[in-house]
């Protein structure tokens, strides 16, 4: 089964179909996506500042490590759960949405760094735990998860507008391709 | 009564620009919510340690100080692209209970955070660890609920 017919098997389910459908569930689930950048991408932020020693400078990473990191995981529960759930309501156009797969990017991209952090740079945090001015790697890596995740919002926010969706042709052959869309061949 | 200025708000060059644009509307509001994302974060780090939570080896005078730069940022990015969006569509605007819900708990909740909430930051903050009073951990949550108050206004501007 492709992907594809994995998504039209899904929008033809009961739960997803109500979900679409529902008056209220959907604008509510949707906002709790949007309410919750306040403390994810929020605290992330923070976090990411003080990784560029412009916030937060007197607190140790370690300390920022343990006491605010928490929070982030916390909110990302939140996002995924609700994530998940916007997906599952309009599963085939979100699939063939150009915004949802760069967002999906950016997000495995964001994955990556914050593995690579915690995997080759953290472990070192005893040389430089009270430095305002940390090693270039842990610079970057905050500047690089800013920089993803306002790609993310962005992307995420694009999602809620048709200009390339498959349904509305002709669109650029790049389009059709990075969305997936199925095109009849022109005659 | 203000309808009639709402009105005239349709006339002003800077909406009308947004309006007949494709993109405009969708990039300035996706702007919109990465100021958000910032002001969430400079309002949550010090509500959170206000409640107790969070940074709690520091005082909240500290941590206020050092997430005020970017409340500022993130308050003046929210109104430069707020305003254009509202001068979009200022008679849907005037028809919509969630934006009058939106203004009406913004105005408090900025009230708030540079009358009241600044005061007890640095009136009221003991040095950690000894546990805040009740009176500071009511004005973290007080904010924190504004402040959600007023993003949820704000979605739900969009849904009406």
């Amino acid at each position: 089964m492709s992907l594809l017919a994995f998504c039209e098997w899904l929008a033809a389910t009961e739960g997803s179909t109500a979900l679409r459908e529902s008056l209220m569930m959907y604008p509510l689930v949707e906002s709790t996506h949007v309410l919750f950048l306040l403390l994810f991408v929020g605290m992330t932020v923070i976090w990411d500042l003080r990784l560029l020693g412009l916030a937060m400078k007197e607190v140790s990473i370690t300390e920022m490590a343990a006491r605010v990191l928490p929070w982030v995981r916390a909110g990302f529960v939140v996002m995924i759960t609700t994530g998940i759930l916007l997906v599952y309501a309009i599963p085939v156009r979100t699939y063939q949405s150009v915004w949802f797969r760069a967002k999906m990017i950016f997000l495995i991209l964001a994955f990556i760094n914050i593995w690579y952090f915690h995997a080759r740079v953290l472990p070192h945090v005893a040389a430089w735990d009270r430095d305002v001015r940390l090693p270039k790697a842990a610079r970057r890596a905050g500047l690089a998860s800013i920089v993803l995740w306002a790609l993310i919002i962005v992307a995420g926010r694009f999602i809620a507008y048709n200009w390339f969706d498959c349904d509305i042709q002709p669109q650029p052959a790049f389009v059709n391709w990075f969305a997936g869309c199925v095109v009849p061949p022109v005659q | 009564m203000l309808l009639p200025f709402f009105q005239w708000c349709e006339t002003v060059w800077l909406g009308r620009v947004v309006v007949e644009s494709l993109w405009l509307f969708p990039v300035i509001e996706a702007v919109h919510l990465l100021a958000l994302s910032v002001l969430g974060g400079a309002v949550l780090i010090v509500d959170l340690r206000m409640l107790g939570a969070g940074l709690t080896h520091r005082s909240v005078p500290e941590i206020a100080r050092s997430a005020r730069p970017y409340l500022i940022g993130a308050l003046a990015g929210m109104i430069v692209t707020g305003v254009p969006l509202f001068l979009s569509e200022p008679t849907k605007c005037y028809y919509s209970n969630a934006f009058w819900v939106k203004m009406t708990t913004l105005a408090i909740a900025l009230l708030f955070t540079f009358t009241i909430r600044a005061t007890a930051i640095v009136v009221d903050s003991p040095e950690p660890p000894v546990r805040n009073t009740a009176r500071l951990r009511l004005i973290g949550a007080l904010s924190i609920a504004l402040w959600v108050t007023v993003a949820a206004a704000g979605r739900w501007i969009g849904f009406s």
